[in-house]
């Protein structure tokens, strides 16, 4: 193991923090000062999040709880969460293996071309996913340049699970890798070649050196990845066709239960999202808080 | 089990217009009916429905619809010019392959404040006017082409003078939404607007949807005549074997059921003596018809919705 409280902003001896921090008048601000600011902190967060997403809740539950759990009894909505799941399921793996593989790559070996690699794993953030949607709605669609082919050996792509699922990789492609890179380049290589010095193999370096030592920002990643990869609306929409019960994803299946005046059903899917995102959140912040240290490289980009 | 519908039984994929959600829940399960009756096979029918440019976009692009029901002849003409249905699809079916037709009307909060009663008024200044972008949405271009065509035919009218009209009405439009749906959200839940212009069959599912004594439609002294065209995309049901289960389904769609079927969606049907006894339902309007007003679709679209035509100049000055 690195010795990882070297990197830490203060030697854990000199603990505890709180005391020393609070005596300190140069890092320390007039209480007014620091109750108004806290204050306006939490109204904008009340106000801007917290009260739109109560107010999903609220129109999710605004017909009572029968009414909540009768919306998902609808086999549209079922097949919604299904695709959602089949999606999520196989985008995020697909995403661990090239995020572990890419951060590998990039932190422990030099090789030219790589500040290009760095780039194109950052494409996905920087395109809009509409683009991204359209990128293979041009590729594989039936005026697409791979369209005819596909279609004439009967393979469905776009407007069908595999375009959903290619779309979901794509704009989920650099959570896991970006999640990696920063602590992988932090814990550096020394472990690696004490590993490899006492003669361990490549495999076992990785399963046994580097990938617990990455273990958490690994999870904090997958966690990141697949909170988007079951939201993301844009780029699904495009390439999904919107065929009920057959390629609409939660995103779209809400888009489309709002749109037919099914208020209290499209809450309810939304609310279903919502605790996602909550669960995600919860975790993240057990992730945080337990292993701070081990995370806070990535923190810093 | 995703997949389970797509094995055993034949499936129709119908790509639809936004608004026709309602009417094809009610349609299709009396087709499935019908055609098992008659000893057809197992059969299920998976809807599509968004913007109907947006849906024949998708087709073109390979979204393998058996059929497409649109809401204007232009959309499905695209598809045709992609080449995977003939061009002359029109006469494949009776009255130009449409076996319904709605309207462009009005609809106000109850009471109706501001006095609305015809076009006159939504030009009015402090009157705010809710309708889809024409670019986007068959809605937003019959109210356009409606607007246009009252401009005109007023007395010392002209197209001068419609282009003016159209200026002052785009000019009250607070919100321009790309399909009907999202029109009449804003109006219906968001509260914006003073008017809403759309198709009769939405009005009568807002005030079932939000209560019909919070609105009330107002009948415009002429409104313009909106056909909703059906057709089979050869090439999919060719492809997928599905043609002969297509047509027959599109030919249900002129049985005296489905026409009946039309008429409790709020859609006209062309049956004279289905739309004869739902009378009450739908009033006597004054019509005119985009083929003959317009000189067809295509020539409307290329004068007024494509780039650099009409709609764009207006657009570009209606908001100062």
């Amino acid at each position: 193991m690195t010795d990882i409280s070297a990197t830490a902003p203060l030697d854990p001896a000199r603990l505890p923090f709180e005391p020393l921090m609070q005596r300190n008048a140069v890092i320390s601000e007039a209480p007014w000062v620091r109750r108004t600011l806290i204050g306006v902190a939490i109204l904008f967060l009340a106000g801007f999040l917290l009260l739109p997403l109560l107010s999903v809740f609220a129109a999710a539950l605004g017909k009572g709880l029968g009414a909540y759990f009768a919306s998902f009894n609808s086999a549209d909505t079922q097949s919604a969460i299904r695709l959602t799941l089949i999606a999520a399921g196989i985008a995020v793996p697909a995403n661990l293996v090239f995020g572990l593989c890419a951060a590998w790559a990039i932190t422990k070996f030099e090789f030219r071309g790589k500040q290009f690699l760095i780039t194109l794993i950052d494409l996905p953030f920087s395109v809009s996913p509409v683009v991204a949607g359209l990128i293979y709605i041009l590729i594989f669609g039936a005026q697409g340049w791979a369209g005819p082919w596909f279609s004439a050996h009967d393979i469905k792509v776009v407007f069908a699970v595999p375009g959903i699922v290619l779309a979901t990789i794509f704009v989920t492609f650099p959570f896991i890798a970006r999640e990696l890179i920063p602590l992988m380049q932090e814990l550096g290589t020394d472990d690696e070649q004490a590993a490899l010095s006492l003669g361990a193999s490549g495999w076992q370096t990785f399963w046994h050196v580097t990938l617990p030592n990455v273990k958490w920002g690994l999870l904090y990643g997958v966690l990141l990845c697949n909170a988007r990869a079951m939201g993301e609306f844009g780029a699904v929409s495009v390439v999904s066709g919107h065929i009920r019960g057959l390629t609409n994803t939660m995103p779209l299946h809400i888009e489309i239960l709002y749109n037919d005046y099914q208020f209290v059903p499209a809450f309810a899917v939304a609310s279903l999202l919502a605790l996602l995102a909550l669960v995600t959140l919860a975790a993240k912040s057990v992730l945080e808080w337990r292993f701070a240290d081990q995370l806070a490289a990535t923190r810093r980009h | 089990m995703l997949f389970a519908g797509q094995v055993g039984a034949a499936q129709l994929l119908n790509a639809s217009y936004d608004v026709a959600r309602g009417f094809y829940k009610d349609l299709n399960p009396a087709f499935i009916a019908d055609w098992k009756k008659h000893g057809g096979a197992d059969l299920s029918i998976d809807q599509s429905h968004g913007g109907s440019s947006k849906q024949a976009r998708s087709v073109i692009d390979g979204l393998e619809a058996d059929v497409v029901t649109m809401n204007n002849p232009l959309d499905i003409d695209a598809i045709a010019k992609a080449g995977l249905l003939p061009a002359d699809w029109q006469k494949r079916l009776p009255n130009n392959s449409s076996p319904s037709w709605s309207a462009i009307l009005f609809i106000v909060r109850k009471g109706n404040p501001k006095g609305i009663k015809d076009w006159d008024d939504l030009v009015k200044s402090g009157v705010q006017v809710i309708v889809p972008n024409p670019k986007t949405s068959g809605n937003g271009r019959y109210s356009y082409l409606a607007a246009w065509q009252y401009a005109r035919s007023k007395t010392g009218g002209s197209d001068d003078t419609a282009i003016a009209f159209e200026k002052k009405l785009f000019g009250n439009v607070p919100v321009l939404d790309t399909g009907g749906r999202g029109a009449t959200t804003t109006f219906a839940q968001r509260g914006i607007g003073d008017v809403l212009l759309t198709f009769e069959n939405e009005v009568g599912l807002i005030r079932d949807e939000f209560g019909a004594d919070k609105f009330e439609i107002v009948v415009p002294s002429l409104t313009v005549r909106a056909d909703n065209p059906i057709a089979l995309v050869d090439k999919v049901a060719a492809k997928k074997g599905t043609t002969p289960i297509a047509q027959a389904y599109l030919q249900f769609h002129y049985t005296k059921a489905a026409q009946e079927i039309f008429a409790k969606n709020g859609l006209r049907p062309i049956d004279a003596a289905v739309l004869k006894a739902h009378a009450a339902d739908f009033p006597a309007l004054n019509l005119f018809d985009v083929e003959q007003a317009f000189g067809g679709w295509s020539k409307a679209q290329a004068d007024h919705f494509a780039d650099g035509g009409s709609f764009d100049k207006i657009i570009a000055n209606a908001h100062p």
